[in-house]
């Protein structure tokens, strides 16, 4: 459906003589009806890459080829009609205050000049779609960051465009709202078998919502894949520094204040932190470590997940023991293909009771 | 007071309001189409032009720079080709543009640079051409800002117009001089005085008022 061949992307150059490469050579492929995800840093080249597909970017060189066209050739009337088939959503939704929410969902229509009476037809199913059929008549200042992203999602999908491009359209949400909006959006490329292009700096968003995904760091795709195998075996330092920001998230505040490094003085006990993933995630596996190691463990925080399908857990656990009880715990997890590793070591009177 | 002097001052407020708004609105012929191109022609915007962009600019900041008074002298030649003649409350709604074209255009350019960059891009995004832009997404945005604006601009050319009396324009400024002033009436003056206080009022709050009614922003 899209596919994006060298694209390089240098701007400046001009009297100032500052240049700025980019874009250093991208090569994506992304497939009809997949949810793409493109995550990196802020300032790896991501808001230019999704920009270079519906062309408000111009590419130095490469080509940008959407369902067979190469979108470099299209005149200026065909670039105008092009991009009525790509919807674009927005970090900050950039909605028309001086429109209601109808007029907003309407406005891309009246662009393409299509009568009033027909306008009408096409976007009251679009307000329903996104559950704001009440707040037709409201304008956007009346309504919350959800609502209004809501709106802007409605505008982008309302000319039946191909493409999708969602450019951190969660960014400006609070945790609760951007798991509505995901949903949303995930329901939409079900019912109307959508390509999406998803920019984001969180992992979650990624692994909520994406098929596949692309790490892009310093202009460069320094990873790609099926998301599961990314998350579960990211390569590239930059993928292992986002997902570690969601790992750590497992473990709470109150509790990375306790545990400290090694070496564990007398009377403590080692933390074990225990990944699980694949076909072994389901086994029982805390019991089996006692059994093995001789010793009890103490779950002190965790969390599973699934994604795509798939679970993806992880366990800090307290063993009730010295190193070599660890150890001996540690290579049983090993043996059974997942995870595991001395992560510190927990004083057990300063671990909170329960 | 008497009823001579309550016609003059109505003569004059009708003369005033007769000089200010068709200067307002050839003004706003001229400078607004002006002002949508000084804030749309800079580089890398929608309708690139930075030659015309920077000679436009500087035509206009040299209009401004040039206090009224002597502006309205200076152009009396063009006055007299433009209106006729020289002399009259006709003749001096042609310094009145003059001044008010170039002013509009600034106001109305920073209205419309007023406009969030990211409502541009989306209009974009959706295949919108450059004039819809302008006339879909631009000025609905930057109305309540081009409103207030102009309200600013009616009441400077109230004041203006009191000072083309000394080109032969009429009104309140000038009654308030030939009366008021050079046959010492000061109740003359003091009604002027108040007339304009009172009319500068009411062209602001009505001004406030319907920029408030068409800014949908805040709530």
């Amino acid at each position: 459906m899209i596919r994006l061949e060298g694209l390089e992307k240098i701007y400046g150059g001009g009297r100032g003589g500052v240049t700025h490469h980019a874009l250093k050579g991208i090569d994506l492929s992304i497939e009809k009806g997949e949810i793409f995800g493109i995550i990196g840093r802020s300032g790896a080249g991501k808001s230019t890459l999704i920009r270079t597909i519906n062309r408000l970017e111009d590419v130095t060189s490469g080509r940008v080829v959407v369902d067979g066209v190469d979108i470099a050739t299209l005149t200026n009337a065909d670039l105008t009609i092009f991009r009525r088939s790509v919807g674009m959503v927005f970090q900050h939704f950039n909605l028309l205050s001086s429109r209601t929410v109808y007029g907003n969902v309407a406005l891309p229509l009246e662009l393409a000049k299509v009568p009033k009476d027909e306008i009408a037809k096409r976007v009251q199913p679009m307000l329903e779609l996104v559950g704001l059929t009440d707040k037709s008549d409201r304008y956007p200042s009346e309504l919350s960051g959800g609502q209004k992203q809501r709106v802007g999602i409605a505008r982008a999908l309302v000319a039946e465009p191909k493409v999708l491009l969602c450019d951190e359209v969660t960014s400006a949400l609070d945790p609760e709202t951007t798991q509505q909006i995901l949903d949303l959006l995930r329901d939409i490329n079900r019912r109307l078998s959508l390509t999406m292009v998803v920019i984001t700096h969180e992992m979650s968003v990624v692994r909520d919502l994406c098929d596949r995904v692309a790490v892009i760091d310093d202009g460069r795709i320094v990873e790609a894949g099926n998301v599961f195998d990314v998350f579960v075996q990211p390569r590239h330092e930059t993928t292992q520094a986002l997902i570690a920001g969601e790992i750590e998230a497992a473990l709470p505040k109150s509790l990375r204040r306790i545990i400290h490094d090694g070496p564990g003085g007398p009377g403590e006990n080692p933390v074990v932190k225990i990944v699980f993933t694949g076909p072994n995630a389901y086994d029982p596996i805390i019991s089996q470590l006692s059994r093995i190691a001789g010793i009890d463990f103490n779950i002190l925080a965790g969390q599973v997940d699934y994604i795509q399908n798939r679970p993806f857990g992880i366990l800090f656990v307290e063993a009730k023991g010295g190193i070599d009880e660890a150890e001996k715990a540690i290579a049983f997890v090993q043996s059974r293909n997942l995870k595991a590793e001395v992560i510190g070591y927990v004083d057990p009177d300063s671990v909170p009771a329960g | 007071m008497s009823i001579q002097i309550l016609s003059l001052l109505a003569n004059a407020a009708v003369e005033t309001g007769y000089m200010v708004l068709v200067a307002i609105a050839i003004g706003t012929a001229l400078g607004g189409p002006l002002g949508v191109l000084l804030a749309t022609s800079g580089r890398g915007e929608l309708f690139e032009m930075t030659v015309f962009n920077r000679v436009v600019g500087g035509i206009v900041n040299a209009t401004r720079s040039i206090p009224f008074i002597i502006l309205a002298v200076a152009i009396i030649p063009f006055t007299r080709m433009v209106a006729g003649t020289s002399i009259g409350t006709s003749a001096a709604i042609v310094p009145l543009t003059v001044a008010a074209t170039p002013f509009i255009a600034r106001i109305i350019e920073g209205a419309v640079r007023g406009v969030d960059a990211g409502l541009i891009e989306a209009a974009q995004a959706m295949g919108a051409k450059p004039l819809q832009i302008v006339f879909k997404v631009l000025l609905p945005e930057a109305l309540p800002a081009i409103v207030l604006g102009l309200t600013l601009t009616t009441v400077l050319l109230i004041g203006y117009s009191a000072m083309v009396g000394a080109v032969g324009g009429g009104g309140l400024g000038d009654l308030g001089i030939r009366y008021g002033y050079q046959r010492f009436r000061p109740d003359i003056m003091a009604a002027v005085v108040i007339v304009l206080i009172v009319v500068v009022q009411l062209i602001q709050t009505a001004g406030d008022r319907l920029a408030r009614r068409l800014n949908k922003r805040v709530r």
